[in-house]
């Protein structure tokens, strides 16, 4: 029996896999000592844990496991790269580049990084969501000091030119950064062949738990430092201070090992999932694929359906959890800025739905999700005005809609 | 966040969906919002011109959940109404109704921008003067 409502919304966050938690349980519980006391054995058991969280990191995203710094999640990874480069590098320039397409995490810092004199260019994207190398080579000066590209969006699934990206900012001597929030786990991100400086990334997007994430920070070719965004007892090499989250860290780390071992086949059976999901999706009218089909992670599909509000259509989606480009809870009204900076005109965010499947989606909770989604577009259409007039052949571009 | 349960009732079983032919002379057609900002309503009353009472209203609306329920109460409030009793209707009974949270306020709005309108186009249509949208929140 198919359990209700199924949960398609893992780019928002994906659920523990049981073998993290069991990882975890003895960080919860008897082995609970803090891993900066160097004075006794409660202390020893849990460095020698998050020292083995390290080392199954570093080979996820092949670097030094000493170049991995703890932090609390990719939102605080994203300020303490950004940020911290921004200070540490000061003598060099001020100059910032990124993309309009970025999470908050990474255009909130950098509006604070302008209203600290920093100067930021925000690249566009194009249909597909994927910045321009050549724009990107125009807008590098001999003042920027960071660019800071995420791997995959959220919202989309578009992978962006990583190596070329890096390639680019290295030549004119600045850094590289990634928000890997939504890559790290779920396609292979190799710090040394992308050539990635400093990389944001989670643990509760790749089936561990919440509140722990890490700033991958190199350490060699060059040797990249932060300034600490946080004062205390010098943690992290100094760059990020506070009691390491022991169980988190553990959870971080197996995590990790896990979508090593399992990434190649998680990768084959998503995507195949989400192109069925995408292709059966497609044959109902006017509906439309967001972001890149070429470039885009395995688990992930965005698609419009025009004519359709999205959050009326979430409602009659009642028995999914996906999330829609359509914002008409929040004060603004104003539809997915990741959605429009593709170009999308706002009815056509409007109508978005975004689904993320996981390791755990099967295929018959596919089967669900596509009839489930079918007949609620079919049902709100024939409620639908502009559909109507859509079918009558009005052009909804030819009248004068009131001011709203 | 969590609808009512008015409002997924009547998202669930929208009553009076549908459409009159507007090229009649005693059907008055409001439609109102704009496809950009994410609802569109179209209202439509059929009057008795004798009594000049609402006999027939049918809507379709693009939106979320708390403005296809908006539109669908406003209908089924005025079939049976008179035009004047219409013009009435002031949104915040239908927040009442709906039990609409403070970010759905706009769609109530809107179910009374529509209803204002409908009258409009059949006044309109019937050599009457067109009356002033007394309220315009947007």
């Amino acid at each position: 029996m198919l359990k209700l409502p199924i949960y398609l919304d893992n780019n928002a966050t994906t659920p523990l896999d049981p073998r993290v938690l069991e990882a975890m349980m003895p960080y919860l519980t008897e082995v609970f000592g803090n891993a900066a006391s160097r004075n006794h054995p409660f202390g020893w058991a849990a460095e020698e844990a998050v020292d083995y969280a390290r080392e199954q990191i570093a080979g996820l995203i092949n670097c030094d496991p000493k170049e991995i710094i703890f932090t609390s999640g990719a939102t605080e990874s994203d300020n303490l790269g950004i940020k911290g480069v921004f200070e540490m590098y000061a003598q060099k320039g001020n100059h910032i580049i990124t993309a309009t397409t970025e999470h908050k995490a990474v255009l909130d810092t950098c509006k604070h990084i302008e209203k600290l004199g920093g100067r930021v260019t925000y690249l566009p994207v194009n249909a597909e969501g994927l910045i321009s190398l050549e724009e990107l080579e125009a807008a590098m000066t001999p003042e920027t000091i960071l660019v800071t590209i995420m791997y995959g969006n959220n919202e989309t699934g578009t992978i962006q030119p990583i190596r070329e990206i890096a390639a680019i900012a290295h030549k004119h001597g600045a850094l590289f950064m990634t928000d890997g929030t939504q890559a790290v786990g779920k396609i292979p991100v190799d710090v040394l062949a992308d050539g990635i400086d400093l990389m944001a990334f989670t643990a509760h997007k790749m089936y561990g738990p919440k509140g722990v994430g890490a700033l991958y920070v190199r350490r060699k070719n060059p040797r990249v430092k932060v300034t600490a965004q946080m004062d205390g007892g010098g943690h992290e090499r100094g760059m990020r201070s506070g009691t390491l989250n022991v169980p988190g860290i553990v959870g971080l780390g197996k995590a990790c090992e896990l979508a090593k071992q399992e990434m190649a086949a998680d990768t084959a059976r998503l995507s195949a999932m989400r192109d069925r999901l995408e292709r059966e999706l497609l044959t109902l009218e006017e509906s439309y694929v967001n972001g890149s089909v070429e470039h885009r992670l395995p688990h992930v599909a965005n698609i419009s359906f025009k004519y359709v509000e999205g959050e009326g259509l979430m409602m009659g989606v009642k028995d999914l959890a996906v999330s829609s480009g359509s914002a008409c809870t929040s004060a603004s009204l104003e539809p997915s800025y990741v959605l429009k900076a593709l170009g999308l005109s706002d009815d056509l965010a409007h109508s978005s739905l975004r689904f993320g499947l996981s390791r755990f989606t099967t295929d018959e909770q596919i089967d669900y999700a596509i009839n489930h989604v079918k007949e609620a577009v079919t049902k709100l259409r024939e409620m639908s005005p502009l559909w109507e007039m859509f079918k009558e052949g009005i052009d909804l571009n030819s009248i004068e809609w009131a001011e709203h | 966040m969590a609808y009512s349960d008015k409002v997924i009732d009547h998202y669930s079983n929208p009553r009076n969906v549908g459409t009159l032919d507007k090229s009649k002379k005693n059907v008055g057609t409001g439609l109102v919002g704009a496809p950009e900002c994410g609802d569109v309503m179209r209202l439509q009353i059929e009057v008795d011109e004798a009594t000049n009472t609402i006999t027939d209203a049918k809507f379709k609306t693009f939106g979320c959940g708390s403005a296809i329920a908006s539109s669908s109460l406003a209908t089924e409030w005025l079939k049976g109404k008179t035009v004047d009793e219409a013009l009435a209707i002031d949104n915040m009974e239908i927040v009442e109704e709906l039990a609409l949270p403070p970010v759905k306020i706009h769609c109530s709005v809107l179910a009374e921008d529509a209803i204002k309108s409908a009258i409009n186009d059949y006044r309109v249509k019937n050599g009457l003067p067109e009356l002033e949208m007394a309220k315009s929140h947007h």
